[in-house]
């Protein structure tokens, strides 16, 4: 049980379930194959044969567009049969067990599962139940991991600035609920970004966050100092149910980000969301729109990022 | 039936006996450790060669599930794996359904459980209706039910006035009242201990200070109230320091670790294992070298099973949706020789903690081994190795975050009243001799 579950035996990925323990490489190889996958993309015939016959299964037990459509996308330009899942409106409402779902689906000859679920480790549990020929990839679990999304943050980071080994890359927000901000830690580390910090209130910062790698700032002044990455996290309105903050207002005066804020960065700073975008709460829309966004252009690298991963996984 | 107990090393925590010597059973008692009159004539003999003879062991905590979760398991099941576990008293928390809050309910279980004629049943009473945390149970009909003393489970008490109340009317009897600590609002949510395990893996965590805290508010109303409180399944480093601050200071209190907490921490969860979804959450590996510790000074009082069968439905599960709890009456005896070996702990020493120690937090004259005494004796062979797996389990709940480890030391009998209510045999179905 305390093996690496998404590797098999020679080291090549299995699932996708976290960046957590990926070796450098394996990123660097993603990033590679994807880098091919954009000219697919490009061409006048989007579509590859690589994964022709293959059944893949969106399995969302949570609802989500831009995520579940990119992959769909992915899929289907991979050649793939794509079997949309809307779980939380069927059988886990008919009392059907997480595991009951799976073994059904399974029995449908599925390939591949791309699992979101609310709760931090599904996606491994279902990796751990499949048999071997199903691959999983997690499209977000509870607050844990998100991995397709951290890759394609890198995958832009790497088309706008080259390298990582130079970077200080900031993450502004809700570190805390954020299963993207642990994944796009997990990686810039992995991939030698030699400075990363995440900026928020105490409330919304994990314990022994640092162990993971940043440093913490509680202030977008010296947080933002010399960034040249900058990476605004959504704020979900529960927070201020939750007595994590008092006001969205309030956030937005000293954690939002507005283009006086950016101006402590780099000028040459990439400004990133993972969507959906709060206007006016974490990002002042001057930014969103701004020169330095590069909010729709991770969209379309998603894409291309998640047919690599599809593809390393099914393919050949 | 006459036993003999023969040529077995006889261990007995109150007096401090640690020698080979024979044991003569009759009429339920023990007639005489050493040498019984020569008009003694046994029915049967065990030989005891190699074992180790000592009381049966005293379990502070183990779900029986009745009434209520006879799908998760029964008295039947449960009782059979207590004598498994050389386990011949064990106290069941009121956390059935419905909760034991009435005395009917407590007479059902406890005549249920005489019926089965193997250990002995003491039912810890609902110390709230339904265990809501409102009104005050009828706690001395339930004493006069058989209750040994009165319980939360693991159900919060937030109205402070409430917890108050319950502990000055408990003093007015001299009941036990048995607290888990855990601050209600504190604990809202979370699963796992709030440290860098759980935010690594996202899990919504728990603060060691619901724990602190809760321990705080009893321990000032223990001296408030006079009460007399027994400290359930502590996890933090920092309240076993309270406690012992608090038992310096002369205050009357005393307190249990699980075995669970004795040997795990929050790096066991690995990937999400659900079998580690535990209440109180695995903590840091300083919380349990101190827990480990304290069990030796005695800071703790008593090693409990907290045993809790959990079906395969409700654990196989997303690790924060997985209900918690594991099963542990078979595993109260290894667990405790694996601390005893590694901690450089005396048989004596270790043995009481399972034995005499709980027995006397429960107010049994039980949990020693004398002439005239009760024969309620376990026999086991430390140096048996087994592995647990499913199989290996009597108990219905299969569940354990021990599954796969090899355990040494394994109950060769068990008498309660000198009734072998338990009888092993390498042969035994399902254990793996080594």
């Amino acid at each position: 049980m305390n093996r690496n579950p998404q590797l098999n035996a020679d080291g090549n990925l299995r699932h996708l379930l976290t960046i957590d323990g990926l070796p450098r490489a394996l990123l660097t190889h993603i990033f590679d194959t994807a880098d091919g996958f954009i000219a697919v993309n490009e061409q006048e015939v989007r579509k590859v044969p690589l994964l022709r016959g293959k059944a893949i299964f969106n399995l969302f037990f949570e609802p989500s567009t831009r995520t579940r459509t990119t992959f769909e996308i992915a899929a289907k330009r991979l050649s793939a049969d794509v079997i949309n899942l809307n779980i939380s409106a069927s059988s886990q409402s008919k009392g059907e067990t997480l595991l009951d779902t799976v073994d059904n689906l399974a029995a449908m000859q599925a390939d591949m599962f791309i699992v979101r679920h609310a709760q931090s480790g599904a996606a491994h549990m279902i990796a751990r139940h499949v048999a071997p020929h199903i691959h999983v990839v997690n499209a977000g679990d509870g607050r844990h991991a998100h991995p397709t999304q951290g890759l394609l943050d890198m995958f832009t980071i790497r088309k706008y600035k080259g390298e990582f080994h130079n970077l200080c890359v900031a993450i502004v927000g809700d570190v805390l609920h954020s299963r993207v901000a642990r994944s796009q830690i997990h990686a810039l580390t992995t991939l030698g970004v030699p400075e990363v910090r995440v900026i928020a209130p105490k409330t919304l910062l994990p314990t022994a966050v640092e162990q993971m790698g940043v440093r913490v700032f509680h202030d977008m002044e010296s947080g933002l100092r010399n960034a040249d990455v900058v990476i605004i996290l959504r704020l979900q309105n529960e927070r201020m149910r939750g007595a994590h903050l008092p006001s969205a207002q309030e956030y937005f005066k000293y954690y939002g980000l507005t283009a006086e804020k950016l101006a402590y960065a780099r000028p040459d700073a990439i400004v990133m969301h993972p969507g959906p975008m709060n206007r006016g709460v974490e990002i002042d829309s001057s930014v969103a729109d701004g020169s330095q966004s590069v909010i729709l252009p991770q969209v379309t690298y998603g894409i291309a990022v998640r047919m690599a991963v599809m593809s390393m996984l099914a393919g050949n | 039936m006459n036993i003999h107990i023969k040529n077995g090393r006889v261990i007995d925590p109150k007096s401090g006996l640690d020698q080979v010597a024979d044991v003569y059973i009759a009429a339920g008692k023990i007639l005489a450790i050493g040498a019984a009159s020569e008009s003694y004539q046994s029915d049967r003999v065990i030989d005891a060669s190699e074992c180790i003879v000592c009381p049966g062991l005293v379990d502070l905590a183990a779900r029986l599930r009745e009434p209520g979760f006879e799908y998760k398991a029964t008295l039947e099941s449960e009782m059979n794996a207590a004598c498994a576990g050389g386990v011949t008293s064990l106290a069941c928390p009121p956390d059935t359904d419905p909760p034991l809050d009435e005395p009917g309910l407590v007479e059902m279980l406890k005549f249920r459980a005489q019926n089965l004629n193997q250990a002995r049943v003491y039912p810890i009473g609902a110390l709230t209706q339904k265990l809501e945390g409102q009104r005050l149970t009828e706690m001395a009909e339930l004493r006069d039910a058989g209750c040994v003393g009165f319980s939360q489970a693991d159900a919060p008490i937030t109205d402070t006035q409430v917890l108050a109340r319950a502990l000055e009317y408990a003093a007015t009897f001299g009941f036990t009242v048995w607290l888990r600590p855990q601050d209600a609002y504190l604990a809202r949510d979370g699963v796992a201990h709030d440290g860098f395990v759980a935010t690594r893996l996202g899990l919504p965590a728990i603060p060691s200070t619901a724990e602190t805290i809760a321990v705080a508010t009893i321990l000032l109303l223990v001296r408030e109230t006079g009460a007399r409180v027994h400290l359930c399944r502590l996890s933090s480093a920092q309240s076993i320091e309270m406690i012992r601050a608090a038992k310096a200071d002369g205050l009357d209190i005393t307190c249990d670790v699980s075995i669970n907490h004795l040997h795990l921490t929050e790096m066991d969860i690995g990937y999400f294992d659900p079998n580690y979804h535990l209440m109180p959450p695995l903590r840091s590996i300083r919380d349990r070298d101190l827990i480990r510790a304290a069990l030796a000074s005695g800071t703790i009082d008593a090693l409990c099973s907290d045993h809790t069968p959990v079906d395969d439905d409700v654990k196989q599960m997303p690790f924060g949706e997985a209900e918690p709890g594991a099963t542990g009456l078979e595993l109260l005896l290894p667990l405790t020789l694996k601390w005893a070996g590694e901690a450089r702990i005396g048989l004596v020493d270790a043995l009481a903690r399972i034995t005499l120690y709980p027995a006397e937090i429960l107010g049994l004259d039980a949990g020693y081994l004398a002439a005239g005494h009760a024969a309620d004796i376990c026999i086991f062979d430390q140096k048996a190795d087994w592995r647990v797996v499913a199989a290996a389990l009597k108990s219905q709940g299969k569940n354990t975050p021990f599954l796969g480890y090899e355990m040494q030391g394994r109950v060769i009998y068990t008498l309660v009243e000198g009734q072998i209510v338990f009888e092993g045999t390498c042969d035994r179905p399902g254990i793996e001799a080594d």
